[in-house]
């Protein structure tokens, strides 16, 4: 069967679309899914880097040392920054969906408060660990 | 008759499993990884913190005494469980040609396994030696 155009099929005729995300006006709890959905991809490339840190350590001091380079590298440094991130915020989206399994949490300002206070918390949270951090090195 | 026709046996509708075979299995283990998940990654941002600024020989002497080695070991473990089952979901919300998705899932099952394999054997092999 051959594909017609969709403009030249009427408009009655066409079968329904279902609105795609753009379509939508964004909502604390639609930005709080779809970030949880991204850091939890994000921390899926991130543990490569856990296991290549581990995987140096295991090894001589001089792939450590390649390693903690790597690591303590501006650039490495911000992405570290951004698994940290990343890590917290996917801690915090975990803890949300442990009060709506709970089934608290469900009314509009609760699950507003819920998916605002989750980036709020991880935003602080990630900032006190690298101030901890360079405090302590 | 008051009961809604169906092609399910009464013993198949009670066990609830539907066509997969799996009913509510998957969402039980992204539950029961994430709950213990929450004192592991504590545990693992400690050990992360506690390793900032060593060098070679103190940092494993840190990641090969027992109580860091093991809860790492749990931490990858569990950590990479979890999210070879969240990016099985992300596979199947997003991929969907038979061929590609099957190649996909394959592909995620093998990077876990790989991924935990690996950090498994880095954190043995800097308590045993």
């Amino acid at each position: 069967m051959a594909e017609a155009e969709p403009s030249s099929i009427p408009l009655e005729q066409r079968r329904p679309l279902s609105p795609h995300m753009q379509i939508y006006k964004w909502s604390p709890t639609m930005a709080a899914s779809i970030a949880h959905r991204v850091t939890g991809a994000a921390l899926y490339a991130g543990t490569l880097l856990l296991a290549a840190y581990l995987l140096a350590a295991a090894g001589d001091a001089h792939s450590f040392n390649f390693t903690s380079a790597i690591f303590g590298s501006f650039l490495g440094q911000l992405v570290l920054f951004g698994y940290t991130f990343a890590l917290l915020l996917h801690l915090m989206g975990g803890l949300r969906h442990a009060i709506w399994d709970a089934g608290k949490g469900f009314d509009a300002e609760s699950r507003d408060r819920l998916a605002i206070g989750s980036f709020a918390a991880a935003g602080v949270l990630t900032v006190l660990l690298w101030i901890v951090s360079f405090i302590i090195r | 008759m008051a009961q809604k026709s169906t092609l399910l046996t009464p013993r198949a509708r009670v066990s609830f499993l539907g066509s997969a075979k799996s009913g509510t299995h998957h969402a039980w283990l992204m539950r029961l990884t994430s709950f213990a998940l929450l004192p592991l990654t504590i545990a693992f941002i400690l050990i992360v913190l506690s390793l900032a600024g060593r060098d070679f020989q103190s940092a494993r002497i840190l990641l090969g005494s027992p109580c860091p080695a093991i809860l790492l070991l749990l931490f990858v473990g569990v950590g990479i469980y979890h999210m070879t089952l969240g990016m099985q979901v992300i596979i199947e919300d997003y991929i969907h040609g038979t061929h590609a998705k099957h190649l996909a899932l394959m592909a995620n099952t093998c990077f876990g396994l790989v991924l935990g394999a690996a950090s498994v054997y880095a954190v043995l092999r800097l308590s045993f030696t």
